[in-house]
């Protein structure tokens, strides 16, 4: 009997936590509920460390973290070995975690308004949206560039802010912290590892 | 003969441009497939000195001023806001109609006209609320040398004016035979116009000045997110400037640089 009743509460449990973190597949409505439990983690009373800690579990479910890498990283990806490689991928979830959170937890109650979407072909859709203005700043229009090439698990692949892309300046800063040590990129990696231990 | 020097200077830059190697941060950006949203370095190491010292001045000056200005009622920010922006709007009507945009030219004069007028010298802006005419992007004459199809140019970085491209900077020389309101300022025989001629050449560089400050009160959470999260500050705010003068340049109208996926299909094919 207790262990039908611990059967029973396991699927339950179980069935609550896929339903609460299933994402739509249509990517208006994925970005919504995104936004949605974005704001939610954001306006709770819980500390810093707590709120950086549920934006990074949601990071890693909605955010393509290993694509943008590899964008980032551009033509430079030929020029390493597997385990530098996979070392790489380590030191860039780690970087884009701290970066993505610490951007975040700037807005203490960000009001974005979802407006409409664009397919751009197959692969891509775009999404726009608002954050809506405050008395200390105007409003500022933001894009989602979302990975649709699997259908079930839409990915957010880039956030275009007034027409500037994200991913487009972190791979063009990638590029010129490796420029500027003669193409060096183990010296991007010291340069992540002191972002992400600073 | 200050000005002379600087046409001579400017031109003979846009013409260095078209030469200049791929220097360091340029060099990987130029292997992308949309070299129009890309600028090879004029000279970088001189470039990243300048960066440091406006950067100096910006946490010295303009940062604490934008913060003082923000701390100002909302109605009285917005006024003023508002008013730079009309008196701007002349520039853009002239690049308006020099890249043949009459549409926007006429968008342009008539939200001028009418809050120049009912909107009491620009403080209010009933062109929008009452007349429809919807604000539209500002132009300058870097952008209006773009629509005539000329390059960038390489990237550098200038003393308190900040990031430019050698199209740019021709671009500011231009801007000041193309504003009105540095004719008007600069101008002995217009000096009816603003009465204390002791002055004039001053109102122009407070006009100048006061939209730097409402440019960087609205942008502050902005720049420290960009200061915080970044590992190449003058990487991050080179790439940003030109994405941004590449969206003017096309007017958000044409496929801009986010849209295009070669570069994110490479991934997906590497």
């Amino acid at each position: 009997m207790r262990k039908k009743i611990f059967i029973i509460f396991f699927i339950f449990l179980f069935s609550f936590q896929s339903q609460s973190t299933a994402y739509s597949k249509e990517p208006k409505v994925f970005i919504t509920e995104v936004v949605d439990e974005a704001k939610k983690i954001l306006v709770a009373t819980n500390s810093k460390e707590i709120k950086e800690k549920e934006l990074s579990e949601m990071a890693l479910k909605v955010v393509d973290i290993n694509g943008i890498g590899m964008y980032s990283l551009s033509s430079y990806k030929k020029t390493l070995t597997d385990d530098q490689l996979k070392e790489y991928n380590i030191l860039f979830q780690k970087y884009f975690l701290k970066s993505f959170t610490s951007r975040l937890t700037d807005y203490s109650d960000p009001k974005i308004e979802v407006m409409v979407s664009e397919k751009i072909n197959e692969k891509y859709t775009m999404v726009r949206s608002v954050l809506l203005a405050t008395e200390q700043r105007p409003e500022v229009k933001i894009d989602w560039r979302v990975y649709t090439s699997n259908k079930d698990v839409p990915l957010i692949r880039d956030l275009i802010v007034e027409g500037l892309s994200l991913a487009r300046t972190q791979k063009e800063e990638f590029a010129s912290v490796i420029e500027t040590n003669d193409g060096d990129v183990t010296k991007l990696f010291i340069v992540l590892k002191d972002f992400v231990n600073k | 003969m200050l000005r002379k020097t600087l046409l001579i200077l400017i031109f003979v830059m846009l013409n260095h441009s078209n030469f200049a190697y791929a220097a360091t941060t340029g060099d990987e950006a130029s292997n992308d497939t949309n070299t129009n949203n890309t600028a090879n370095e004029c000279f970088e190491g001189v470039s990243r000195t300048m960066f440091k010292f406006n950067y100096a001045l910006d946490g010295a000056v303009f940062q604490p001023v934008a913060k003082g200005y923000r701390s100002l009622p909302l109605g009285l920010r917005k006024g003023t806001s508002n008013v730079l922006s009309n008196l701007r709007s002349l520039l853009t009507l002239s690049n308006n109609v020099l890249q043949a945009d009459f549409s926007a030219a006429g968008n342009t004069a008539g939200r001028f006209v009418v809050n120049s007028t009912i909107g009491i010298l620009g403080v209010f802006d009933p062109a929008e609320k009452v007349f429809g005419l919807k604000k539209k992007g500002k132009e300058d004459f870097g952008q209006t040398l773009g629509r005539w199809g000329s390059g960038t140019g390489c990237y550098f970085v200038l003393p308190f004016l900040g990031p430019t491209t050698a199209r740019d900077a021709a671009g500011l020389v231009g801007n000041v035979f193309l504003d009105p309101i540095y004719t008007v300022t600069h101008n002995r025989e217009t000096d009816f116009l603003i009465g204390n001629e002791n002055y004039q050449e001053h109102n122009y560089y407070f006009y100048r000045g006061m939209n730097s400050v409402d440019f960087r009160a609205k942008n502050i959470e902005s720049f420290e997110s960009v200061e915080k999260n970044s590992i190449d500050l003058y990487a991050s705010m080179k790439s940003l400037y030109l994405q941004d003068r590449n969206k003017k340049v096309k007017n958000s109208k044409a496929k801009i640089e986010t849209q295009d996926d070669t570069n994110w299909d490479k991934i997906d094919n590497d």
